[in-house]
């Protein structure tokens, strides 16, 4: 295992972390500010990818692409807060749990309805193909960086708005004290609408970007989901510093165990044997990470508040 | 719909909790006469049907336990349906073979397997809910499915007995004295586990250890002052929780005559969520309401449409925005942990 | 209340209907529609119907259910068919785990069971049944193709990669077994993974000469997608499940290419070829894709058989059944020892079309009547 490979994958680990922070962060963002579990956050990832897709299909602009699967996803994610989620913010985090699968059920089966079941083409504009060469001599795709770059430019973009905005300032009152924003005078069932579609366009954000790297097909969301989940739970639930942190170490943990486990086995192990067992204790890997990091801290490693 | 807490005042509650028993009654009429019905008239079908809505109760049953009455939003329970599962798969696969697991032969015998079921997933959920239920709310919802994710990765990925095609059982394990063959011996067989799982609830949730249970739910720190700490109770009713979840796995695979990752999913852990609430959460009879409510729209919205699992989403999404009692608080009212 | 009172009315009235028509053939086909995944199943079902509705037979049934990928759910749905229903014939099963869990118990059950797809090692060998008949192939066989292909072409030093459950182990066995050379390393990765990012660069610092690679549907698109931006310049060769005319569409440009094994392609030269593109272009309005030829095929086999017994009478319908008297799209088309088919396997490569789109085109024989080796351990 030479060095630049070394560097390489890590970079891989830290471009997958980026990507895991999109979903992630409108994920703990939600439920920092309104208590909510949102097993549906997946299907804004869904959503953002189709509509990306169908856009650059028909106009050939992938940034057009971009824009409009965002914008869909925010859309998508304003309705459903009106319609769906605001009922649930007094409920108990079972029937939200409850109500948040069943909008699983009917977004996934309703873009199959849509969209028909065939996956659907989304790649990279042609000014992001190709690799460029990274110093050592490995050469890195182009449009991988630019996924590292904009998931660093959200990060930077969310950490202003939080810490300097009016818009910010409520969600973090909203995050310490829900009653307290309310006799402020603040309009909150258009903040909770507001925030809800923050994080539904930064999934749609992610979905697009991501969309253009893997299968747009029914049901992408929901591995994705699961590893936000993962995520917020390591990093401290309602703590954006946790979900960066955590994302950036499960996806590296998750990427390094990919490639170092199944070697790593070879040593003591026919090859046959090496590979399954490394592989399928890679695929265990990031949960045994969140199961050990809680059993040392209950409360994730930036507990907000539960 | 009121407030269940300022619900439960003793005039009212007489004539409800009358009722309730009266639809709890009907229920248990229904799941047993159909398939009898159905046996007479030679409808095999149904009656598989009705052991499929009794084993999937069960486990509700389970799952209640820790979720209803004692407040432990376990999003893992599929785990211990699938290890329940494979035991009975694993062990017939060697009584098949007439191969040695660690020096033990198999055995097709569902007495030995429901034993050894309710140990494995006895001592899983021991060291599951140990590390668990340090945690609380989100967290213990997560790590929960951590945990399930962790056991169905295993056996996704390990050779030996199927990986991810799962595991056939060619021949339905058998019992002393009962042809379990048959098809209605094995619902009545199954009935009356579901049964005695209902009556292990209810005396237990009747006792003073579910007494304890359920104040630790709704006071943890009255409890403390009681002198007793809430960790040994939860523990112990999440183990016998997971225990009956893994008993009806059991079961399940020997009813499907197959066991495959696919009972250890998190779809899984989530459908079983869903009876639990659709039925009424901390009722008795609510999985069992579920189940069969869940089982028959799957069944009949299937050969509907193809899109049936939007309509599905549809109708969860009305029961919990419309029907927070879930059907048997719609049918009966009242109040649940009754 | 008011779905499941219409729901149980056309039950009843189904049963009504059959007791009507004692004489009729009933056809269970139980295939994924919906989820991840589910192209294939409405393949396979939009090809089995078109034949069915071709052959304008009033006296065919064919009851379709949706499995949504679940083994229980698939299991459950058959016993409906064969207690309820009481169908004569069970097919459209698209997946080996979902298959295992329902085709031994069906055979044994003295149903018939036609695979338009799936084809486990074990229902070839070990677990084979005189009731069970596969009209795809045996899962090993494009990528034995392959293999033979591959080492024919003089590569010397290919990379392999699968994901890591039978079904992939299976493949790259399969590989090798004709193969027979050395390979530069395997890789496995996890089922359903989506991002290869690790895979490309270790492949990247391999020393192989070429990659063949096993990975079904979506994780097919996001491998092919991420291997062309890598730059990685390496031949790449698969299996026809991850060059199916719909998932090339979605990989676009980053397909072209690509070589593939196939028991079958759409400008695959003979007259049932021929007319079955062209109707099936004409109802459907898109290109079939190999899971479209394969519930095609099944049909027709079925109705072959159908002219010489009905069901009812085992042992001369199996018999038809066995003769495969039906011409195929494949061309040559005829059932081995362990009725699973002896078939010739093409080559395709990955080419633009006429509309811009990639699309695959024949380049030649991979090789002749391949049969699979599982075919030893079966005692029928």
């Amino acid at each position: 295992m030479s060095a630049t490979l070394l560097i390489e994958q890590l970079i891989n680990g830290l471009q997958l972390g980026t990507m895991l922070f999109l979903m992630a962060s409108g994920l703990t963002l939600v439920f920092g500010v309104m208590g909510l579990i949102n097993l549906a956050h997946g299907s804004f990832y869904m959503v953002g990818a189709f509509v990306t897709a169908v856009t650059t299909a028909s106009t050939g602009s992938f940034l057009l692409g971009l824009t409009a699967g965002s914008l869909a996803a925010a859309a998508a994610g304003a309705v459903v807060e009106v319609l769906v989620i605001r009922r649930l913010y007094h409920r108990s985090h079972l029937d939200q749990v409850l109500a948040t699968f069943a909008l699983i059920l009917i977004f996934s089966e309703g873009t199959r309805w849509l969209f028909g079941s065939s996956p659907l083409w989304l790649s990279p504009p042609d000014w992001l193909a190709g690799s460029v060469a990274l110093p050592g001599g490995a050469r890195y795709p182009v449009y991988r960086l630019m996924i590292l770059a904009v998931g660093v430019l959200i990060s930077a973009g969310l950490y202003l708005l939080i810490s300097h905005t009016r818009l910010g300032m409520r969600i973090r009152a909203g995050e310490s004290d829900r009653e307290m924003i309310g006799a402020l005078g603040v309009d909150i069932r258009r903040l909770y609408t507001l925030v809800f579609a923050l994080g539904a366009a930064l999934a749609g954000l992610a979905g697009s970007l991501v969309g253009a790297l893997q299968s747009v097909q029914v049901g992408m969301g929901e591995p994705v989901l699961i590893l936000a989940f993962v995520v917020i739970v390591i990093g401290g639930i309602g703590s954006i510093k946790g979900a960066l942190l955590g994302a950036i170490l499960v996806g590296v943990v998750d990427t390094l165990g990919r490639v170092f486990l199944p070697a790593l086995f070879g040593h003591f192990l026919p090859p046959s044997q090496a590979a399954g067992v490394g592989t399928a204790l890679a695929a265990m890997l990031i949960y045994v990470l969140m199961a050990v990091i809680l059993a040392f801290k209950p409360q994730g490693l930036f507990a907000a508040h539960d | 719909m009121t407030d269940p807490s300022t619900d439960a005042t003793v005039p009212t509650a007489a004539p409800r909790l009358g009722r309730q028993c009266l639809v709890n009654a009907g229920l248990l009429a229904l799941t047993l006469l159909a398939p009898l019905v159905a046996h007479l008239l030679g409808e095999a079908y149904y009656v598989n049907l009705a052991t499929r809505i009794v084993l999937i109760a069960m486990a509700g049953v389970g799952l209640n336990l820790a979720l209803g009455h004692g407040g432990m939003i376990s999003f893992g329970h599929a785990a211990y349906f699938g290890v329940g599962g494979y035991v009975a798969g694993i062990s017939a696969f060697h009584a098949f073979d007439g191969s040695l697991l660690l020096g033990l032969p198999g055995s097709d015998d569902m007495l030995v397997i429901w034993a050894v079921a309710l140990a494995a997933c006895g001592l899983l959920a021991l060291a599951i809910g140990a590390v668990s239920l340090r945690t609380s709310g989100v967290y213990f919802i997560m790590i929960t499915l951590a945990f399930a994710q962790m056991v169905y990765y295993f056996a996704t990925s390990w050779p030996s007995y199927g990986g991810q095609d799962g595991l056939p059982i060619y021949l339905r394990n058998g019992l002393p004295l009962i042809d379990s063959q048959q098809p209605l011996s094995f619902f009545l067989v199954c009935f009356a586990l579901l049964l005695a799982a209902m009556a292990i609830t209810a005396r237990l949730m009747g006792s003073r250890f579910g007494a304890a249970l359920t104040m630790a739910r709704l006071n943890e720190t009255r409890l403390a002052t009681a002198g007793i700490s809430p960790y040994p109770i939860r523990l112990t009713a999440f183990v016998i929780s997971a225990m009956i979840t893994g008993l009806a796995g059991a079961l399940y695979a020997d009813l499907n005559g197959f066991v495959s990752p696919a009972m250890l999913s998190w779809h899984f852990s989530g459908e079983l969520m869903v009876i639990v609430i659709l039925g009424g959460v901390g009722r008795l009879f609510g999985p069992l309401a579920g189940a069969i409510v869940y089982v028959l729209m799957e069944t009949l919205l299937g050969g509907l449409t193809e899109y049936w699992l939007f309509f599905l989403g549809l109708v969860l999404l009305g029961v919990v925005l419309f029907a927070r009692q879930g059907v048997i608080g719609w049918l009966a009212g009242g109040t649940p942990h009754g | 209340m008011n779905i499941l009172t219409r729901a149980g009315l056309g039950l009843l009235m189904t049963t009504a209907v059959s007791l009507a028509q004692a004489e009729e053939v009933r056809i269970g086909m139980i295939t994924t529609l919906s989820g991840g995944g589910s192209h294939l199943g409405v393949d396979v079902r939009d090809g089995f119907m078109l034949a069915i509705d071709q052959a304008g037979r009033d006296d065919i049934e064919v009851l379709i259910q949706d499995d949504a990928r679940r083994p229980d759910l698939a299991k459950t749905l058959s016993n409906e068919f064969l207690q309820r229903d009481e169908v004569d014939i069970m097919t459209g099963l698209i997946w080996s785990n979902l298959a295992m869990a329902v085709v031994p118990s069906v055979v044994r059950q003295g149903t018939f069971y036609l695979s338009p797809n799936a084809g486990p090692s074990a229902l070839a060998g070990r677990l084979c049944h005189e009731n069970y008949f596969n009209v795809a192939y045996q899962n090993d066989n494009l990528h034995g193709a392959m293999g033979a292909y591959m080492r024919e072409q003089g590569f010397e030093r290919p990379l392999l990669m699968a994901p890591n459950y039978p079904a992939g182990t299976d493949a790259l066995a399969g590989f090798k077994h004709l193969y027979e050379g050395e390979v530069a390393d395997e890789l496995y990765t996890q089922l359903g993974q989506t991002d290869y990012a690790a895979e490309i660069a270790q492949i990247r610092a391999s020393d192989a000469d070429s990659l063949f690679f096993f990975l079904p549907g979506g994780m097919g698109i996001s491998f092919m997608k991420q291997w062309q931006s890598s730059g990685v310049e390496m031949p790449v060769f698969g299996a026809a499940f991850s060059f199916d005319e719909i998932i090339i569409q979605a990989v676009g440009s980053a397909a072209l290419g690509a070589i593939n094994t196939s028991e079958w392609a759409y400008d695959l030269d003979n007259a049932a070829n021929r007319a079955f593109v062209e109707a099936f272009r004409a109802t459907h309005e898109r290109t079939p894709t190999l899971y479209a030829a394969q519930g095609y095929d099944t049909a027709r086999l079925i109705l072959s058989a159908l002219e010489k017994a009905h069901p009812d009478d085992q042992d001369a319908f199996r018999e038809a059944l066995r003769a495969a008297d039906f011409a195929s799209v494949r061309g040559d088309f005829r059932f081995g020892p362990n009725q699973h088919p002896i078939q010739d396997i093409y080559v395709r490569e990955v080419v633009e079309g006429e509309d811009g789109q990639p699309t695959n085109r024949l380049v030649g024989l991979a090789i002749e009547d391949i049969q699979d080796v599982y075919a030893e351990q079966c005692r029928m």
